[in-house]
């Protein structure tokens, strides 16, 4: 039985101050609250919700002064019975994490306040959004292998109802189902890889396991498996066609989710894995590649986009295979410009992203061929995203310039496999992303130029201005990236201890605007040009791009497994599911022989012949019994046949007063008497007779299978009773009487000792004099209560029967209330 | 068949001996319930007690009868059922109790002495009412006339 459930609360066994666990607490009761708070507030309701990240912003301040004696540990008993812990660690690395959860969620929550209509939906999403938050501290906190694993599956399961926000249009439905089977199913491989991890290391401590990493073919696999689960939640090649689809969210969703927060669980996997483990197997074979290709796909795939959000959800895959690149490496100076492009990317993406949710907001489209004007009409807004674009691109004197520079100074140290290729692939890649951080400015806020063929309309010299309070979330971020561009020491600590904390040692880079002129510079410079040719040549870029014979694509890819799944699954069913209740039932009755038979045959006889008879009142039932069973076999009346078969029950009912056992009596009397109504109910709609021209042949089948579930019965009750020595009036009866067995569990063969416990402790432990009942309700209380679910599930599916089968032919209900009516009383 | 024939066709005997016992019946099941802990009888024998009566009912009246004499939807009974027997396990859980652990609760009632009361009690209420539930969508999804089954 599963013991301390509550084991959770109990602190007497817990380690550590609890403010870790509490803060996962802050965004679970938080979002509780919000939930029941109803319509009342609108969307104002995002206020309230702030409240979680303020809490959790203020609580790391508080962290960080404690963080340089040491990471801050947690553990709590959870299931002391499967070793099962709530292990919370925090040192620098995660409180990068933490600071971006908290931080970009502050803004997020605010922004939020503004962008949603009121409506239904919107208490429900700022709950969801919550319970998001929380489940991504706490997969950053994570120590334990399973915890982590099961935040991990959390913010799957979030991200998927966030997606499906509007629930009411198929375009959600599918993306949200796409994400969460994608990044689900990678969840699942990851579990295998951190099972097959954790045993061969010995332990399920993520930290333990980095110490001292193990080795083998096992962690090979296990790297790859857990590989699989990082690379589909970061939307890498070739998983990444989830992300653009996933743009069917709310756009403050998607820049917290899909491009701050979520989406970099697997960069923030691969960033603790990689200086253990980088060496180990394929792991950067597999890392560089995947990472290369959605550096330059991402990139390539944004330059043809439309749609802002589109644009910038392909940035994402992009600058996403860039992280994977300097964290998966494992190489010292690379991770560093990672953790650097880490914060970077989280302020401009989301600043950009909550820009697209205003324009979106205000003009009704985010078509960059449909917007134009809007850089006049919205100067403030529209400097704020071209700093944050800016700062993708990596122009000079921005956050992102610097993660740049530290990106190629590491790419031309030491250490780096397949130096020349990469750095290549970097740079083109980055060519790429000043083209399309080019692309979104002149999309969004440009003017039309019809001279070069991009007709666009003029919807924006007519939208309104956006709120100060919309409009200063995606400022905010954009300033830090000019803050922190223009004094790097303001940044320099948090990273440089957030690069320990990951394993390195030694010097780390220095982090700084002005390195002098060294050949990364040259190499930006290069970058800068290239990309302002590429969009200069946007028209043509796009008509090449149209031109070049689509590659497989991945979603196509996604879409044809899907349906391969359902067809196989409909075969399956149809082989299975033949719809003839004859097969169905021969089936059943199959099982029941042969599944249980074998054993018993296998276990040699029954010791002795049980005494048949015990008093000669049950030779007369057994001979009325006999009778009545046969003339139900032969009758050629159905009405006729029911009735002898519930003389068969009565007769049984009689055999159990019989031998003393009142309760099944009463029970059998009651469900015979049921039984024989509901036949005679259904015999109402059937034909009086039985088919009258079944050719012998046919009834072959049928007669063997009663004669040899009537032998096994037999045989059952025979050995059964032998083993207890004199049968108790239960056990002899039990193969007989399906019902008793069904609903009282005590008529299984125990032994009798068993039986003989159970009657001396029914009185003093339980307080019944009735143990039958005593045995029901308390001493396998457990069986009784799976089967009252049980028995409810099945009446559910008799009254979605009902339902069902009141549908006209094309499947849609002939009127809505026949739901209802199903529910009025019986 | 229509509703009209099987309206005529209807006993009225049969009809007035059910309604004057239907109640009856009833009372009978919840005695079983209430007895069931030291005596036969329990939440499961009750609950078929209750089930046949109502089956008694709908076969001598017709289910719209039946319908207007039990108010309570079946779905409402099995939810509640379900829930209140999981209730009653997890109360074991107080205290640092094991699910399912039963407690025991008397009170004294004034004019009456000590009433006493199990967790126990509780389960067998909710096995009660989920058998009860169980046999009304039963006897609706069968009893319904022929032309709304179609």
């Amino acid at each position: 039985m599963p013991g301390r459930l509550v084991g959770v609360l109990d602190h007497a066994r817990s380690q550590g101050d609890g403010t870790l666990l509490l803060t996962v607490f802050v965004f679970v009761g938080l979002a509780l609250v919000v939930a029941a708070s109803g319509r009342a507030l609108g969307p104002r309701v995002f206020y309230v919700a702030a409240l979680a990240p303020l809490w959790t912003l203020g609580w790391s301040v508080w962290a960080m002064t404690r963080l340089d004696d040491g990471p801050l540990v947690e553990r709590h008993t959870w299931v002391e019975q499967l070793g099962l812990a709530v292990d919370l660690r925090l040192d620098w690395f995660t409180m990068v994490m933490v600071l971006l959860i908290a931080g970009i969620g502050l803004c997020v929550f605010w922004y939020a306040a503004s962008y949603f209509h009121p409506g239904p939906e919107v208490p429900r999403t700022a709950a969801v959004l919550l319970l998001f938050a929380g489940s991504m501290f706490g997969l950053v906190c994570s120590d334990n292998l399973f915890l982590l694993f099961m935040f991990w599956e959390l913010t799957s399961i979030t991200s998927f109802l966030l997606i499906g926000t509007d629930d009411t249009k198929p375009g959600p439905r599918t993306a949200a189902l796409h994400a969460l089977l994608v990044t689900g199913g990678g969840g699942l491989a990851m579990l295998g890889g951190f099972v097959l991890l954790g045993q061969a290391a010995g332990t399920y401590s993520l930290h333990a396991i980095l110490e001292s990493p193990p080795s083998g073919t096992t962690v090979s696999v296990g790297l790859v498996l857990v590989l699989v689960g990082a690379l589909t939640k970061s939307a890498q090649v070739p998983f990444h066609a989830w992300l653009p689809g996933a743009m069917a969210a709310p756009t403050p969703i998607s820049a917290y989710l899909h491009s701050a927060t979520m989406v970099k669980a697997g960069v923030y996997l691969v960033g603790r894995f990689a200086p253990a483990f980088a060496v180990v197997g394929p792991w950067r074979w597999i890392v560089l590649s995947a990472g290369s290709a959605s550096l330059l796909l991402g990139g390539y795939r944004a330059l043809r986009q439309h749609d802002l959000k589109l644009v910038l959800a392909f940035g994402t895959i992009s600058q996403l295979g860039l992280l994977m690149i300097l964290f998966g490496a494992g190489v010292p100076e690379l991770a560093f410009a990672g953790c650097v492009l880490l914060v970077a990317h989280a302020a401009f993406k989301a600043a950009l992203f909550l820009t697209v949710g205003i324009i979106d907001h205000q003009t009704h489209t985010r078509d960059l061929r449909a917007l134009t004007g809007l850089g006049r009409r919205w100067p403030v807004v529209a400097v704020g995203a071209a700093l944050a674009a800016a700062s993708m691109a990596g122009i000079p004197p921005l956050l992102g310039f610097l993660a740049k520079e530290l990106a190629l100074d590491g790419l031309l140290g030491d250490g780096v496999p397949a130096q020349a290729v990469l750095t290549t692939l970097v740079v083109v890649g980055s060519m790429f992303t000043v083209a399309y951080s080019a692309r979104f400015v002149w999309g969004a806020f440009g003017l039309a130029d019809t001279h070069h063929g991009l007709e666009r309309s003029r919807v924006g010299s007519e939208a309104p201005h956006p709120s100060k309070a919309f409009a200063v979330a995606p400022m905010l971020l954009a300033a830090l990236g000019v803050l922190f561009g223009l004094v790097p020491a303001l940044l320099a600590p948090l990273v440089d201890d957030a690069w320990e904390a990951l394993g390195f040692e030694g010097h780390a880079p220095h982090l700084s605007l002005w390195h002098g002129l060294t050949v990364p510079l040259g190499l930006s410079a290069l970058v800068i040009a290239g990309g302002v040719v590429l969009f200069l040549a946007r028209v043509r870029v796009e008509r090449l791009q149209a031109a070049v014979p689509r590659l497989p694509s991945a979603l196509g890819a996604y879409e044809r497994s899907v349906r391969g799944l359902l067809s196989g699954s409909d075969r399956v069913a149809a082989v299975f599911q033949s719809g003839s209740l004859p097969v169905y039932l021969m089936v059943l009755l199959g099982v029941l022989v042969v599944a249980p038979g074998i054993p018993l045959l296998l276990n040699g006889g029954p010791e002795r012949w049980p005494d048949l008879v015990d008093s000669p009142l049950q030779l007369v039932v057994g001979a009325i019994m006999i009778a009545a069973a046969l003339a139900a076999a032969i009758s050629r009346r159905r009405f006729a046949a029911v009735i002898l078969l519930g003389a068969v029950g009565y007769g049984i009912s009689a055999l159990f007063i019989i031998q003393g056992a009142p309760d099944l009596a009463l029970t059998q009397l009651l469900i015979e008497t049921l039984g024989v109504v509901a036949f005679v109910l259904v015999l109402r709609h059937l034909p009086e007779g039985f088919t009258p021209t079944m050719a012998p042949a046919r009834k072959i089948l049928p007669a063997i299978a009663g004669v040899a579930v009537a032998l096994f019965v037999f045989y059952f009750a025979i050995s059964a009773g032998s083993v207890t020595g004199t049968p108790t009036p239960d056990a002899s009866l039990a193969g007989t009487d399906s019902h008793a067995e069904l609903e009282h569990g005590e008529t299984e063969t125990g032994d009798i000792t068993v039986s003989e416990e159970y009657l001396a402790r029914s009185l003093p432990e339980a307080h019944g004099r009735n143990v039958v009942n005593v045995i029901v309700v308390d001493f396998r209380g457990f069986d009784t209560l799976g089967e009252i679910t049980v028995l409810v599930v099945a009446a559910l599916g008799v009254a979605a029967l009902i339902v069902a089968g009141r549908r006209d032919p094309d499947g849609s209900l002939e009127d809505p209330e026949d739901v209802e009516k199903v529910e009025v009383g019986g | 068949m229509s509703r009209q024939t099987t309206e005529t066709r209807r006993s009225m005997i049969l009809d007035v001996v059910v309604r004057s016992e239907f109640h009856v019946l009833l009372v009978v099941s919840i005695y079983l319930l209430f007895a069931g802990h030291n005596q036969p009888g329990g939440g499961f024998v009750g609950g078929l007690v209750a089930g046949s009566a109502c089956a008694l009912r709908m076969v001598a009246s017709g289910p719209q009868e039946l319908r207007r004499s039990i108010r309570i939807r079946p779905m409402t009974l099995l939810g509640l059922g379900l829930t209140t027997a999981a209730g009653a396990a997890l109360a074991g859980l107080w205290n640092g109790g094991q699910l399912l652990e039963t407690r025991y609760l008397s009170v004294d009632v004034p004019f009456i002495g000590p009433v006493g009361t199990s967790t126990a009690f509780f389960f067998d209420l909710g096995v009660y009412l989920v058998v009860l539930g169980t046999v009304l969508i039963v006897l609706e999804a069968l009893g319904s006339p022929e032309e709304e089954l179609q």
